[in-house]
């Protein structure tokens, strides 16, 4: 049988760039977290019934007992988790999804927007391999020194210039040097990254609203090529022949 | 010795705790966090005569102490439940509830009449869904209406007949004694509410139906109220539904004369959420020295 909700101990939570927090959390005994790149947890920092659901976020990272995550400030349910302070406790479900296709071959090409950089140092350290990062952001980078970690190359974009290019990530992406591509972020960029792609293998990372996390309420499907499909359960990695079907 | 076991027309629940319909699917993912046998019984996911993919647009959206839905019944039709979710449902060694939507009284009555020939225990007819013949107007909302499509369902079932009420009914005790007139033999209540929510950047409607459903503890209050007056009006057995999210709930809408009760979006903050109800039932029950719940049964 799988756990349920459990309670996880706060170790930090910093406010790594504006609105964008680092949260690192143990469970109390002394267990590992478990979990694939690309598989989300649900988190509640609430006891009482308002929020009333839990937040999905993807795993960032796993590092020994301790599991982080990479989230952004939007509404209710990230604002109290940006609230807590080492020593609170939070209830975690999961790890939930399918995760990255980590058995892969050829050149390999991560793309994220903002915070759809989430998911992605866990995925370069699983993969182990010649990784090129190319990551996007809106006016201020973050996460750059622990990508260079694990990565040959790093490009960066910012649409104030602030770093990098001036503009989109996906003006200097070079998709004639890779054969596999990893991307998370805004959806127009994914389906530009997808567009810019044909024929080459798309995994991209997808986000909907949630309600169980596990396949139960069917709140979070998207159309696919191959029929509805739930984000929680059979995603939220989807190939993006999958998603990006027109009839 | 408690003994939590309920007896509702004829079919034995272990316990009074019911996983409601839509928000359980067919018992799969659950059963990975813990053995299905322990529930008194499981409502389906709504089943319709043919497959559904249900709506577009946004599907859920939360709101103060709930949620609103708008999933549009997607599901596997009655033969799809019956070749690929009967099967597992049937080794749980759970009470298995089938409920049944439809936009038309020939729609619900085939239906039903496909469900006759099956190993499900029950069948739980969910009147609110809006009836296309009778110009959008929904079977749950007219006490009239509904007497007719349960009469005609009533006449094919061969199974027990649970009618699932709307709280958006004109009248819900009308309604309840119209139903039960029409040979209901329980009846379930609530469904969700009518409700909505708008987005003020975009100014439009969150949802593409522009009305959704509610549900949540939010509506606990109402269908509490609405388990006691209709508990009051009616002589069959009452399932009673509606933010129940732990043991006390539960108790309350007992004691306003439910007999079993049925947790809803409550799996959705906690999968194993039934479980510590069902614990938490039987704990009071020692607690207050209650041997059997037919003694708080109704009792306000
Ligand atoms: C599989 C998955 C992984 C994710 N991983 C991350 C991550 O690693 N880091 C990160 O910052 N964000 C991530 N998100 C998005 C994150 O879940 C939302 O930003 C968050 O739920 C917003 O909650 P809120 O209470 O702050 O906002 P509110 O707007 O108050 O939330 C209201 C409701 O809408 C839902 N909601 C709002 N925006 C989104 C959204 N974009 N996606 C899904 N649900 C939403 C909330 O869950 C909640 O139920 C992920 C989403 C999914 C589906
Ligand atoms: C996502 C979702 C899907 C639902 N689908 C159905 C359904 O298919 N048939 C039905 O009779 N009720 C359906 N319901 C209503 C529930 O069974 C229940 O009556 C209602 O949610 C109130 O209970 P709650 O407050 O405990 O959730 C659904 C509710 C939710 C939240
Ligand atoms: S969130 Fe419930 S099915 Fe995906």
């Amino acid at each position: 049988m799988k756990a349920g909700y459990r309670k996880a101990i706060v170790n930090t939570n910093a406010e790594i760039a504006s609105n964008i927090f680092e949260i690192k959390l143990s469970y109390p005994k002394d267990e590992n977290f478990q979990g694939q790149p690309g598989q989300f947890y649900m988190l509640k920092a609430w006891e009482a019934l308002d929020p009333f659901l839990p937040r999905p976020l993807s795993i960032s990272n796993i590092v020994g007992d301790t599991i982080t995550f990479l989230y952004e400030v939007k509404g209710r349910g990230t604002q109290f988790i940006s609230k807590l302070h080492p020593g609170h406790t939070l209830e975690l479900l999961g790890p939930l999804g399918n995760g990255f296709d980590l058995n892969i071959e050829g050149n390999i090409a991560i793309i994220s927007g903002g915070i759809g950089i989430a998911p992605m140092i866990y995925l370069m350290k699983s993969l182990n391999k010649k990784v090129d990062f190319y990551c996007g952001f809106r006016d201020e980078a973050y996460y750059i020194d622990e990508i260079k970690g694990y990565v040959d190359s790093v490009f960066v974009s910012t649409e104030n210039g602030s770093l990098g290019h001036k503009g989109f990530i996906t003006d200097i992406f070079t998709p004639e040097k890779y054969d596999v591509i990893f991307t998370c972020g805004p959806l127009a960029m994914m389906e530009k990254v997808w567009s810019m792609c044909k024929g080459k293998k798309v995994y991209m990372s997808m986000e909907n609203r949630m309600a169980c996390g596990i396949g139960a309420c069917l709140g979070c499907t998207i159309k696919t090529r191959y029929g509805i499909k739930r984000v929680c359960k059979e995603g939220p990695v989807f190939s993006g022949e999958e998603v990006f079907f027109y009839d | 010795m408690i003994e939590t076991k309920v007896n509702i027309c004829e079919v034995e629940f272990k316990n009074p705790v019911i996983a409601a319909s839509g928000t359980f699917g067919f018992g799969r993912e659950y059963s990975e966090y813990f053995p299905l046998s322990r529930l008194g019984g499981i409502s389906t996911k709504g089943l319709t005569l043919e497959k559904r993919e249900g709506n577009e647009g946004i599907r859920i959206y939360e709101t103060t102490g709930g949620l609103l839905n708008s999933i549009g019944l997607q599901n596997p039709g009655i033969e799809g439940f019956i070749r690929e979710e009967l099967p597992f449902l049937e080794k749980q060694d759970t009470v298995i509830i089938a409920n049944v939507g439809g936009s038309t009284i020939e729609d619900y009555v085939k239906a039903v009449e496909k469900l006759n020939e099956t190993s499900i225990d029950m069948i739980e007819l969910n009147i609110s869904c809006p009836n296309v013949k009778e110009g959008g107007m929904a079977f749950g909302i007219k006490a009239e209406t509904a007497f007719e499509v349960v009469s005609q369902v009533r006449k094919a079932c061969k199974k027990p007949l649970i009618v699932k009420l709307s709280p958006n009914a004109e009248n819900i005790v009308n309604m309840a004694k119209s139903c039960v007139m029409a040979g209901a033999d329980a009846l379930s209540l609530v469904n969700t509410f009518s409700a909505m929510a708008i987005d003020i950047k975009s100014r439009k409607p969150v949802f593409d139906n522009i009305i959704a459903g509610l549900s949540g503890p939010c509506i606990k209050p109402i269908a509490l109220r609405m388990v006691y007056e209709v508990s009051r009006a009616v002589d069959v057995p009452i399932v009673g539904i509606g933010g129940i999210t732990n043991y006390k709930d539960a108790i309350e809408f007992i004691m306003a004369g439910a007999w079993a009760i049925q947790v809803g979006s409550g799996n959705f903050i906690n999968p194993n959420i039934s479980i510590e109800i069902i614990e938490g039932i039987e704990k009071f029950m020692l607690d207050e020295g209650i041997k059997n719940l037919e003694e708080i049964r109704g009792i306000i």
